[in-house]
């Protein structure tokens, strides 16, 4: 991604100073609902543009349809807003044809892995260099709590009223083994490690995804018995392990710790490589070609 | 582009050098017979001029890659055939409801479904104008030979900027598949349209509202205008909205942008309909017989006449309304399909002339002989309606 210039003095800056530069204010008020992480990931985001210092005006917001894809209508920049589960392939004729801007990508669980779940393995295959980053709530949000490819097996939904029968999908595993040469996840409840992270997805030359687990308090917590955003956050520490822990403990550790393993999410950063980006291959084939 | 001259090229071919004449740098698809020729040409020129070329994992992606390619500030196209273009309607509707302009080529086989891929139909006409859901205002043309492959694809990219939208080039199996003279004329005899760009600073900028024309200017993504689209209904700053009256005036525009500037849009060929008791209605490959009908139907003492729609959509209504009134008494629309321009052409004579059908289901284009048959038994008033 391209940023203004080399060297870069981060100064001081505050919340508010971050959110009168960034925001498109008479946009305003939101959708969101209270205890909705959704905001929390547009705030680590922005924190992770300000660190990186990229250019607005070179940088264009996609998405899909679905309440974290609402996002990018509050950020001021050009914000292109699709149709459910296309802002990838969207995304790839952006970044193919005009290289020069920096593009990203927010998308839900169900907009990414269950219509757009195509074009979302395409997209790492082809290894675009766009960051994308997924809001997992488990859960159809926007549409009122219907069951998602990523929801746990065995809790509730609208439309999975009996407990869900399918086992889930790990987008961030269908990342990695599809092609993504960067790839991280983390909750919500922690703002460093996100920043620190996008920030990094923002820097990588390829595709770049991370998933933010992130509560859908109205639609999840309330059919699965989650009373408040605490709890949520409970769950996030005690059903995640941090991949580097994950990694000694399958070395290491007892047995009793390695079965443990088997019901917890890693997060961190799970994958990073470096590989030839589409647009950098386009390039070269045009140089080629040329002569 | 190529080299001007003559040259002896096939349909779909022709149609790829047409794109690349029009300024296309951007082409993405997925084969499907009998459009993947047009594939085919571009993933081999793209490199040569700096475009680029991506076949994607399906046609709901090839025709959402090539809009975000135009907000990218690209002219770009796909092609495909019945199969996918069902695919591409959800998108060809976030085109039309986001003012993107890009070229849609659709290469029409033998349906419904997989139905006859490598024959030809005339069964999409009426999708082109209703597939997408809600109310939109289309342009659509239609190519009757490799000649028009080459013209018309220009018109479209040209049509598709100066009134932004998606324009589709609606082609046959036939058409897309023959080999004819093409001839390419030089650079500087080909017009070229390109999208209006905001004469307003950023700051002052409303991004979806019109000039007098009813189109809004375009600025492409990374030109500093922070302009949101969005696919749900928008007010002139393109931000979202749920009220009734934004809906109304958007939906409007949208619809009238093509129908008050129909008269600039429209094209249709018209041959010896002076004096003619009986019209034919053709376009596209069955253009070629039903020419050839009217000249035998001549021969023997009928007086026919053709008339051939180039845009199918806008459709030359006032046109069909002003020769039904001044004196022709039958139109004989022939088409591969069960009757869908007939239906158009019935409601066009407003009752002031009969319309008649010579359907064909696909597989091959009318037998000139066909419709001069259907054209002797219509003047001896052996057949009651279009419906027998
Ligand atoms: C083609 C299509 N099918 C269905 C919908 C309805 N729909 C809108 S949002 C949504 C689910 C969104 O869920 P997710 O992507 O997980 O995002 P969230 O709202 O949870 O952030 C659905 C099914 C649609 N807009 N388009």
């Amino acid at each position: 991604m391209e940023k203004k210039e080399e060297k870069r003095e981060v100064e001081m800056i505050s919340a508010k100073e971050i959110r009168d530069k960034y925001l498109r204010h008479d946009m305003m008020p939101h959708i969101f609902c209270t205890g909705c992480g959704i905001g929390n990931v547009l705030d680590y985001t922005l924190w992770a543009l300000e660190k990186e210092g990229l250019d607005m005006d070179k940088t264009v917001f996609l998405s899909g349809i679905g309440c974290s894809s609402r996002l990018p209508g509050y950020i001021d920049v050009d914000s292109l807003h699709t149709t459910h589960g296309r802002a990838l392939a969207f995304a790839t004729g952006v970044k193919i044809t005009n290289p020069e801007l920096n593009v990203i990508v927010f998308t839900g669980d169900g907009d990414c892995m269950g219509i757009g779940g195509n074009h979302f393995i395409h997209a790492c295959r082809r290894n675009i260099d766009i960051t994308v980053i997924a809001v997992n709530n488990y859960i159809y949000g926007m549409t009122g709590g219907q069951v998602a490819p990523t929801t746990p097996e065995g809790d509730y939904a609208t439309t999975a009223p009996y407990g869900n029968l399918e086992p889930a999908f790990d987008m961030s595993e269908m990342a990695i083994s599809s092609g993504a040469t960067y790839v991280a996840r983390w909750g919500v409840k922690r703002p460093n490690q996100p920043i620190n992270s996008i920030q990094e997805a923002l820097q990588n030359k390829g595709m770049s995804f991370v998933e933010m687990m992130s509560p859908c308090t109205t639609a999840y917590s309330r059919q699965n018995r989650m009373g408040s955003i605490e709890e949520f956050w409970d769950w996030y520490d005690n059903k995640t392990i941090l991949a580097e822990d994950h990694e000694r403990i399958k070395q290491y550790g007892s047995e009793e710790e390695k079965e443990e393993l088997k019901d917890k999410i890693k997060v961190g950063v799970l994958h990073k490589e470096e590989k030839k980006s589409l647009s950098e291959r386009i390039q070269e084939l045009i140089e080629e070609v040329q002569v | 582009m190529m080299k001007p001259g003559t040259y002896f090229m096939e349909g779909n071919t022709a149609c790829a050098e047409g794109a690349i004449a029009a300024g296309c740098t951007f082409f993405a698809g997925y084969p499907i017979t009998p459009a993947s020729e047009i594939l085919e040409r571009m993933a081999k020129r793209f490199p040569e001029f700096h475009g680029s070329y991506l076949q994607m994992e399906d046609e709901l992606a090839s025709i959402t890659a090539i809009l975000g390619a135009s907000w990218a500030g690209r002219k770009a196209m796909t092609a495909t055939s019945g199969p996918g273009f069902s695919l591409m309607m959800e998108n060809y509707g976030l085109g039309l409801m986001t003012e993107t302009p890009c070229v849609i080529v659709n290469v029409m086989r033998g349906g419904p479904s997989t139905g006859l891929p490598t024959k030809v139909a005339q069964g999409d006409v009426n999708q082109t104008r209703w597939g997408t859901h809600g109310d939109v205002g289309v342009v659509v043309y239609v190519p009757s030979s490799p000649q028009e492959m080459f013209d018309l694809t220009i018109k479209a990219f040209n049509t598709s900027e100066k009134y932004r939208l998606p324009v589709v080039v609606l082609s046959d199996e036939m058409v897309s598949h023959m080999t004819e003279k093409v001839d390419i004329p030089k650079k500087e005899d080909i017009e070229i349209v390109e999208r209006k760009k905001p004469e307003e600073p950023p700051e002052r900028s409303l991004p979806f509202c019109p000039d007098e024309d009813l189109v809004p200017p375009m600025a492409n993504a990374g030109e500093g205008y922070s302009v949101h689209v969005t696919g749900l209904t928008h007010d002139e700053k393109g931000h979202p909205s749920i009220d009734e009256e934004t809906q109304n005036k958007l939906v409007t525009r949208l619809i009238d942008k093509i129908r008050k500037n129909a008269d600039d849009i429209l094209e249709y060929e018209e041959y010896m309909v002076q004096d003619a008791d009986i019209i034919v209605v053709a376009y596209g490959s069955v253009y070629r017989a039903a020419r050839e009908a009217v000249e035998i139907a001549r021969d023997k003492g009928i007086k026919a006449g053709l008339l051939r729609p180039i845009t199918i959509w806008p459709f030359p209504e006032d046109r069909i309304y002003d020769l039904a009134k001044n004196g022709t008494d039958n139109f004989l629309v022939a088409e591969i399909n069960f009757g869908q321009i007939v239906f158009e052409v019935e409601r066009c004579t407003g009752g002031a002339a009969n319309t008649y059908l010579a359907p064909r289901m696909g597989g091959n284009i009318h037998t000139p002989e066909e419709i001069v048959d259907r054209m002797e038994a219509i003047e001896e008033g052996k057949i009651p309606d279009f419906k027998e």
